[in-house]
């Protein structure tokens, strides 16, 4: 038996060959150097996502994510709901706050799930991965699988919005959260200390609508980093990995900027200091490739 | 005028305030707005607001239902929720925002071609289909939003991009036809109809 188990959310961007397929890579492995052992959700669907609301309205999109907590109790009982995806996580927890604070909620939720022939009990529990490492494993042990440390890597933790807020990570403050820094820390790199826009928005969904606003977002983010010496950006959502690393060519068009600055997952960096491959690491997957952490993992 | 607007107006004449505390997500915090301007100064998109959400609230209860339904502001938000954990009074701020715009696109008030509302309006549709977000599709169909000729310019000017995903094992062109999805499709439509009767009830929408 692995040592942990939970009912898995990979979300719409992790499946395979969409956006954040390389998310997901990185994360079997690296769980796999943890024994985690995540279950799917079978036939999980969109959260709706942080723009689902102008069109889905209030109750669908928390009947979407009340679906999915509901197919969980129902084929993984007991089991703590993970996901991966910050938008996701963000949506469900939104979802379990509202219908626990609403009695009312909670039984039209019930009542359109019926039409897919569910119920929701309301006992799921709803967690980032990156709480399931920091909280149930912590640094200590995050740090006994390092067999390749990743010395002489100079990392800008780019945590971003939705892991972050309104929920946050236990412990963390919303205007300067440490946790990205601590796990490059105990993976053996350095973290670059004042990397002022480590919270600052991506433009998130607007990235598509609102295209030259969001560019002047990201372009404070990679310039920051540059700017104090980074070799990489690290980041834990699907979005804002997507957003910084896919718009820096069109930004550069735009500002007369050279930016080719890697954008990886904290789970690309936990796979290659855990002995993972290039591949295993999902570095194949990087539009901008990261090649100081590739010569690492082919080490 | 839409039917659901003019029935809007007929049922609360002046009375925005209640309009906005009954209909809109929670819009009963609207009042408890101390007009500080926290979440003015933290929106990543705050310098385009025409109105910053101190601002619409302010309106919402001077009763400027047209000014405030019409505008561009709302459809601003980036969803970062700066402005909900530095408001000192702890309004959801995100969500009113949400559920303004969602309000005036239903009542048929939003600026039309507002590129944030086409999007998302896209969005939704594009992942109601099958339960799940078909990529591909949601890129084609905002490219091709304003017709055939501006569609493939706005795709050309994609392509590197494009070709550097689908090389990278990040966009799969065979999206086109088959894709992701889930197997309850008729379930997941059952269950969205009944919750968008249910919602139309509780707000009042028929009445």
């Amino acid at each position: 038996m692995a040592k942990k188990e939970y009912a898995f959310y990979p979300g719409c961007s992790s499946q395979s060959k969409a956006s954040a397929s390389n998310y997901l890579t990185s994360v079997n492995s690296m769980c796999k150097t943890l024994d985690i052992k995540l279950t799917e959700i079978p036939d999980w669907n969109c959260c709706g996502a942080s723009i689902g609301y102008a069109e889905g309205g209030e109750l669908p999109r928390h009947v979407m994510n009340a679906r999915n907590f509901a197919l969980a109790e129902q084929h993984l009982p007991g089991q703590q709901v993970v996901a991966t995806c910050a938008a996701c996580w963000l949506g469900a927890r939104e979802t379990k706050e509202r219908l626990d604070a609403s009695a009312q909620l909670m039984a039209d939720t019930n009542e359109a799930l019926k039409e897919a022939g569910l119920h929701y009990k309301a006992e799921v529990e709803i967690r980032h991965m990156v709480e399931v490492l920091i909280e149930d494993f912590g640094y200590d042990a995050l740090g006994k699988p390092v067999v390749k440390p990743l010395g002489g890597l100079k990392i800008a933790g780019y945590v971003g919005c939705q892991t972050n807020r309104p929920f946050g990570i236990a412990g963390e403050s919303f205007e300067n959260p440490m946790y990205l820094d601590k796990l490059v820390e105990t993976l053996g790199a350095e973290p670059v200390a004042n990397y002022e826009q480590k919270v600052t928005c991506c433009g998130g969904a607007l990235a598509f609508s609102e295209t030259e606003k969001s560019q002047a977002q990201i372009k404070n983010i990679v310039e920051s980093a540059y700017d104090q010496g980074a070799d990489l950006i690290v980041t834990p959502c699907p979005l804002c990995q997507a957003n910084v690393e896919i718009y820096q060519e069109q930004i550069n068009k735009r500002y007369g900027t050279k930016f080719n600055m890697p954008v990886t997952y904290y789970s690309q960096l936990m796979s290659v200091a855990y002995g993972g491959s290039t591949k295993d690491a999902g570095l194949d997957g990087q539009l901008i490739r990261a090649p100081k952490l590739e010569e690492i993992a082919k080490k | 005028m839409s039917d659901l607007n003019a029935q809007a107006v007929a049922k609360y004449r002046t009375n925005f305030l209640k309009e906005v505390e009954e209909r809109v997500e929670e819009g009963e915090w609207v009042k408890m707005c101390m007009q500080c301007g926290v979440c003015s100064g933290s929106c990543p998109l705050g310098p385009y607001w025409a109105h910053p959400p101190q601002e619409i609230f302010m309106m919402i209860r001077a009763g400027r239902r047209d000014e405030v339904l019409t505008s561009d502001s709302m459809w601003m938000c980036t969803s970062c929720y700066n402005c909900i954990v530095r408001c000192p009074r702890k309004l959801p701020i995100t969500h009113i925002m949400h559920g303004l715009a969602n309000y005036a696109h239903r009542l048929g008030l939003a600026p039309k071609n507002q590129p944030t509302r086409v999007f998302a309006t896209l969005f939704w549709n594009n992942l109601i289909r099958t339960g799940r977000v078909n990529e591909l599709k949601l890129s084609l169909a905002l490219y091709f939003k304003d017709g055939f000729k501006q569609g493939i310019q706005n795709a050309l000017n994609m392509q590197k991009t494009g070709l550097g995903l689908m090389k990278a094992k990040r966009l799969n062109p065979f999206e086109l036809f088959s894709g992701h999805g889930c197997k309850d499709k008729k379930g997941i439509a059952a269950m969205l109809k009944k919750a968008r009767e249910i919602e139309a009830s509780r707000k009042h929408f028929a009445n």
